[in-house]
């Protein structure tokens, strides 16, 4: 478009916009058009005219024969919005509105589902988001059902059917007893999208170690730690082991490797030697003098 | 001549004047800056152990290593590296900033002269104190230096079970909704205001209670009893970053020339990211020693239990009242590197007033090694 007429468009655009200018008798608007949908504007009248159809990120422009039906194809208009159509001949210039609409078959979802990694056994502690969109990333206003559905390797499975409105769905899930990575789905229609979510293992509970002496070496080793559901707690957490003896004191934070967390520390005799993991004790080990 | 031309000209005058004394009579520390003969006769005990600081603060190790009384018994590659480090540390990029000389005993052919050694570092300065037998070599005096030779580690091979751990992050492709790796859960399990005569001080500890390794820090914004904000600051490094599961660190806020009376509240923010990490190396803590006042400290040796060379240590230790309640936080960075075995020795000073109140301590060690994570 020739920036001479721009402005004088723009002016055209914002006038249209008033009641009194809403529609005029020679364009024949269709009241909605769904987005990527072929469609066609009949005007009235003889000679020629151009057609410009201005919208959201969209400006068609076309040269009419006035009194004839213009043909539009598939895709020529695809964001959903409110469009202005303007009719001008040399001598005068006509205007009327319609709406494009989102599809309303779902092609695109948008999933956002939180946290990525949470503790097993939380209630209500999973959250799944859903934004619909068609083809053209529309977002699809009419109800649409979503079916979520929240699976983990043991088998065990979550579901939940939720209707969006103005596009949106959401729903709570539930972390299970057992740990592992579970699959969050949300469908709609045959459009699907998958998330992870990672079940990780509680706090350690009943941490329990042993000691065995080795000359002048004592090796300290924990049982297989777990949490309070029966989950190995995972390698690399850190555990303490703090020896105190006389007025002195060792210490040493071991992660766990293969489940257990082992060290060898010096053997005082009359020592006691504790074990920790975060705000977790454990047992006390005290060495005979 | 007019007043201008008069007063140039006695400048100049001046300036030659000075120049001419400057060089004749040049004053010890100039001569010794100049790389000329030691700037004092080494007539005296002290003045042998200043004349040896003054070459290692130039770092003209020849010259130094030459003024030595013992060094038959080391080369010269030997006594650089017990200065600089045998391995890359804190001490190899460090300058000798200055040093102090103190004599502990003398007798007519021998004396005993303590040297203090004040080494700038990236993190700040570290003091490092030796205790010098100085003997008289006819009419000069010399030092003996006391070597510190590296110990050896045998050669061997000491396996590793690696545990490390990547990050994938959200690329910037993604869609908007795509899931992002969350970030570490941390919480603050301790935190106490604390005034000191230099102002307000944060203490506190830090637990990464996720079950993967966290970078962490943490701010603290002290609002006034209106809620208005006086001052934000951070740990910055007086805590330890890098978090594996699990992991307590203590950390310390200091806010200067701020009243502890003008504080109606304190807001805390931690924050933690995801980095990639390594579980190892493990440094063992041994024979942590609390030393009372004066001169109150906690003493202690590092053993690196892995094989991995640690160039960089950072000892951390919390202290606790007799209610458990953290009563201060002390760091020291370790200048040497810790070899796989090996143990070092760590002192962290402890105030005086805070030491009598101490009844047990926790020590972390954060360590860094060159080409690592961590």
């Amino acid at each position: 478009m020739k920036p001479r007429f721009a402005l004088p468009l723009v002016g055209l655009a914002l006038s249209a916009m008033h009641p009194a200018f809403a529609q005029n008798g020679n364009l024949n608007l269709p009241k909605t058009v769904a987005a990527g949908d072929a469609f066609s504007i009949h005007s009235t009248g003889s000679g020629q005219a151009t057609l410009f159809i201005i919208g959201p990120d969209q400006v068609l422009k076309r040269t009419v024969q006035l009194g004839e039906t213009t043909y539009f194809t598939a895709g020529a208009l695809y964001n959903a919005g409110h469009y202005l159509a303007l009719l001008a001949t040399a001598s005068s210039t006509d205007s009327g509105v319609f709406d494009v609409v989102s599809q309303s078959k779902p092609a695109d979802l948008s999933f956002l589902a939180k946290p990525s990694r949470l503790q097993v056994g939380l209630h209500g502690g999973i959250t799944g988001a859903v934004y619909v969109f068609d083809a053209y990333h529309n977002l699809i206003t009419v109800p649409t059902p979503i079916h979520f559905e929240l699976s983990n390797p043991s088998g065990n499975v979550q579901t939940r059917t939720v209707v969006a409105h103005d596009g949106a769905a959401w729903t709570e899930m539930d972390s299970t007893p057992q740990q592992g990575v579970d699959k969050f789905v949300a469908r709609a229609d045959e459009v699907s999208s998958t998330r992870v979510v990672a079940q990780v293992p509680g706090d350690p509970c009943s941490l329990r170690m042993s000691a065995r002496r080795s000359g002048q070496q004592l090796q300290l080793e924990t049982d297989p730690v777990r949490d309070c559901s029966g989950n190995a707690v995972p390698d690399g957490t850190i555990v303490t082991f703090t020896e105190t003896y006389n007025s002195d004191q060792s210490t040493v934070d071991v992660p766990l490797k293969r489940g257990i967390a082992k060290v060898e520390m010096p053997a005082h005799d009359g020592a006691t030697i504790s074990v920790a993991s975060g705000v977790v004790l454990g047992n006390q080990i005290h060495l005979e003098k | 001549m007019n007043k201008g031309s008069l007063l140039a000209a006695l400048l100049a005058v001046a300036t030659v004047a000075l120049v001419v004394i400057g060089t004749v009579w040049p004053v010890p520390s100039a001569v010794a800056y100049a790389g000329s003969e030691s700037a004092l006769h080494s007539s005296t005990p002290e003045s042998a152990v200043e004349n040896l600081g003054d070459e290692i603060r130039m770092q003209a190790w020849h010259k130094a290593y030459e003024s030595l009384a013992n060094k038959a018994q080391f080369t010269e590659a030997n006594f650089v590296h017990d200065l600089t480090g045998y391995y890359p540390s804190l001490r190899t990029y460090a300058t000798l900033n200055n040093f102090e000389v103190a004599p502990l005993h003398a007798s007519a052919s021998e004396a005993v002269v303590q040297l203090k050694l004040y080494w700038s570092t990236v993190v700040g300065t570290t003091m490092n104190t030796r205790d010098l037998h100085v003997v008289k070599n006819g009419d000069r005096w010399e030092a003996e230096w006391p070597i510190a030779k590296e110990p050896v580690v045998p050669p061997q091979v000491v396996p590793v079970n690696y545990l490390r751990w990547d990050v994938i992050y959200r690329g910037p492709e993604d869609d908007w909704g795509a899931q992002d790796a969350e970030a570490p859960h941390v919480r603050i399990v301790d935190m106490r205001p604390v005034e000191r005569a230099d102002g307000v001080v944060i203490l506190g500890e830090l637990l990464n209670e996720d079950v993967v390794p966290a970078y962490v820090s943490v701010s603290a914004t002290l609002q006034s009893k209106s809620q208005s904000p006086i001052a934000t600051e951070g740990s910055f490094d007086k805590m330890s970053h890098l978090l594996l599961p699990k992991q307590v660190t203590p950390f310390l806020i200091k806010f200067p020339d701020v009243s502890l009376a003008d504080v109606g509240s304190v807001r805390m923010t931690p924050f933690s990211t995801l980095v990639p990490a390594s579980a190892d190396p493990v440094i063992e803590i041994d024979n942590e020693h609390l030393n009372p006042a004066p001169g109150a400290s906690l003493t202690g040796q590092l053993i690196n239990q892995s094989g991995q060379v640690v160039n960089v240590a950072h000892v951390f230790a919390t202290f606790y009242n007799k209610t458990g309640q953290v009563e201060w936080v002390a760091d020291q960075y370790v200048d040497r590197a810790l070899l796989p075995q090996i143990s070092v020795p760590f002192d962290v000073h402890i105030p005086e007033d805070i030491a009598r109140k101490v009844s047990s301590d926790r020590v972390i060690v954060a360590s860094y090694s060159f080409g690592g994570a961590r």
